[in-house]
């Protein structure tokens, strides 16, 4: 689960020295680098999704409420944002960040109330109406969006204490940051009581409440917090990687794709969220070039969206049946494979 | 004054909307009640079936035949997602399958547009849309036509269900497919045939659908319609799957028109979710749900 194996089988200090590394990489040669396609189209987005990721795996994957609404709560946290961003100009960027993904909560709690009485699939149609009811609010009242006609909202310039983060190494950087913190403190919450008992509530919703875990306390908390994640990270979606959002692009398609990113990426599990995104924002980029060679001019946008849905909906398939656990499952193999041999050598 | 005679329309041309509804959950029913699956790709199916039928129509071949061959390719689709999906999940938990049929609603949602192509095509099935006026109410000849295709095709599958060794198969197997095992029922082929038999409810739904809405994209999201009507109904019952239908369809309509209104309109997206959730809070499996009773 969570970090454990990656630096599991490395002393601790080749694990805090992997991660010395990984920052060093992430922080500073990235954005120093890094080419500012691979920043704007790649890795901002990837740390958004990701972060989205990590808010459903907490919801689904580990209390095991299937959410189908999480667009919703994306354009919540956006929405939310911005409006603070607007209407409270005095407050940093930081706490709009913080307080919009608090309202994101507020929203996801009350969705998420029906869990106490649904399972299942009653509870997953029921999410919808988060989606869609969402949606509709924030085309219906021009409040939301400053009267745009079309819902259509511009970001702000990301500036936190001064430092505005405009190039798209700032962008990412900035992403990077959030999404670094708002992943430590999951991983942390994951470990604590609350984090056992989503996972008793999922293992056994009746068992769970007999050796009193409190099933109320627990979902709810499990909806707030992934909304409050999903929120934030749908405000990192709509101004540091899109900056121009209107409600439409938080429709169901991003819920299920959402969705995908951790049954792909594997389920109950934040690395997997990671892998995950960085598969589904990496594929399509491979898809359409691999395609293009091949194929030449008949592989149009058209042609490729299509193939683009066949082939992500046959790896889904193909995930549920052959690794339930998702990518991480074949990493954590792939990882054993490589380092056992050099433990033989060494003992 | 109340316009009463206008409340009677809004109330006919709901509960005439309705049945299209039913219609598209009934197809659910069958696959949940057989295999305790929700199959969230019946839509697709819904859009692949009518997409087959107008481009072979488009391609000047008669409507019967058109018909035949798409009947046809419903079959082997419903024949190999048994083959390829159901069967090796068979005993995952419930929700792995509503999960797989995620995907395999984009893979067939991919298909059909890379095989037909993505734009709007008409379909025509000869009937005028001129409302008939019957004291004084306008009610749409389309509507009645729709309705009564659906209502056939609900009593066909309840003589089906009672009369057919094929119908009574499923219907062991829906009440305990261990037993029906047991007393040497063929699971697989059952629940192949339970997909044939939803993507002939797909063929059918996707047919009036598309002549009302046009065969396109859109077509696979009538699904969404479709789900607050199962909540309703509950995932197991044909019978909840058309009050349910009803109701929503009346639901929706009354909302629209009376109380959207006060929110500026196009509440007709949630107003569905709405009533089946508040329902739903009062009775967890809907209206006509099997009572789920857990062993611990």
């Amino acid at each position: 689960m969570s970090a454990a194996p990656l630096t599991a089988q490395l002393s601790p200090g080749a694990g805090a020295f992997a991660i010395v590394v990984g920052a060093a990489i992430a922080f500073g040669a990235v954005p120093l680098f890094g080419s500012d396609y691979l920043m704007d189209a790649v890795l901002t987005p990837f740390l958004a999704l990701a972060l989205a990721a990590v808010g459903l795996n907490l919801l689904t994957g580990y209390a095991g409420q299937v959410s189908l609404g999480s667009a919703a709560f994306l354009a919540v946290g956006a929405y939310a944002t911005y409006n603070l961003h607007l209407r409270l100009p005095q407050l940093s960027l930081i706490v709009d960040l913080v307080l919009a993904g608090l309202v994101a909560a507020a929203i996801g709690i009350v969705f998420g109330l029906p869990s106490l009485r649904l399972r299942g699939f009653y509870l997953a149609v029921s999410t919808l109406a988060a989606q869609f009811f969402v949606q509709w609010a924030l085309t219906k009242f021009g409040w939301f969006s400053n009267d745009n006609p079309s819902g259509v909202i511009d970001a702000p310039v990301l500036s936190v204490a001064g430092v505005t983060f405009t190039s798209p190494a700032g962008r990412y950087v900035f992403s990077l940051s959030v999404v670094v913190v708002a992943t430590f403190l999951t991983l942390r919450l994951l470990r604590s009581q609350s984090g056992r008992n989503f996972i008793a509530v999922r293992d056994h919703e009746l068992a769970a409440k007999v050796i009193g875990v409190p099933l109320l306390r627990t979902k709810l908390l499990a909806f707030g917090v992934s909304s409050f994640l999903i929120g934030i990270a749908g405000a990192l979606w709509a101004f540091a990687y899109l900056r121009t959002v209107e409600p439409a692009g938080f429709n169901l398609d991003r819920s299920f794709q959402i969705l995908f990113i951790i049954i792909i990426g594997g389920l109950a599990s934040l690395r997997g969220a990671f892998l995950g995104a960085a598969f589904i924002v990496v594929f399509p980029l491979i898809l359409s070039r691999a395609g293009a060679a091949l194929l030449g001019g008949v592989f149009d946008s058209g042609v490729l969206e299509m193939s683009q849905r066949i082939v992500v909906g046959m790896l889904i398939i193909a995930f549920l049946i052959a690794e339930p656990r998702g990518l991480i499952a074949l990493w954590d193999r792939l990882w054993r494979v490589v380092t056992r041999p050099a433990a033989i050598r060494n003992t | 004054m109340f316009d009463y005679q206008f409340l009677i329309e809004v109330l006919v041309g709901g509960l005439l909307s309705g049945v299209m509804y039913s219609l598209v959950a009934i197809g659910f029913v069958l696959i949940y009640k057989t295999s305790g699956v929700l199959n969230f790709a019946q839509g697709a199916m819904l859009l692949f079936a009518a997409l087959t039928f107008v481009s072979l129509v488009e391609r000047a071949i008669s409507f019967p035949l058109a018909f035949a061959i798409t009947l046809a390719i419903m079959v082997v689709l419903g024949v190999s997602v048994e083959r390829a999906v159901l069967r090796p999940l068979v005993n995952e938990p419930p929700i792995t399958l509503f999960m797989a049929t995620l995907g395999l609603s984009y893979v067939i949602e991919g298909a059909a547009q890379l095989l037909w192509g993505t734009q709007v095509h008409g379909l025509d099935i000869g009937i005028s849309d001129v409302p008939l006026d019957i004291a004084g109410v306008f009610i749409s000849r389309f509507d009645l036509f729709a309705a009564t295709v659906a209502g056939s095709l609900v009593a066909l599958f309840a003589l089906f269900f009672r009369y057919t060794r094929t119908g009574l198969s499923f219907r062991a197997v829906a009440d305990d497919p261990f037993a029906a095992l047991a007393v040497g029922l063929r699971l697989p082929r059952v629940w192949a045939s339970v997909w044939t038999a939803s993507g002939i409810v797909a063929l059918v739904a996707g047919l009036l659908w598309g002549a009302r809405l046009g065969v396109q994209f859109s077509l696979s999201l009538v699904v969404l319609k479709a789900l607050p009507v199962l909540v309703l109904g509950g995932f197991d019952s044909i019978a909840g799957a058309i009050i349910g239908g009803l109701l929503i369809g009346a639901i929706e309509k009354l909302a629209e028109v009376y109380v959207g209104p006060l929110f500026g309109g196009g509440i007709e997206a949630w107003a569905a979710y709405v009533v089946a959730l508040v329902l739903l809070l009062v009775r967890p499996s809907g209206l006509f749900g099997q009572k789920l009773v857990e062993r611990v």
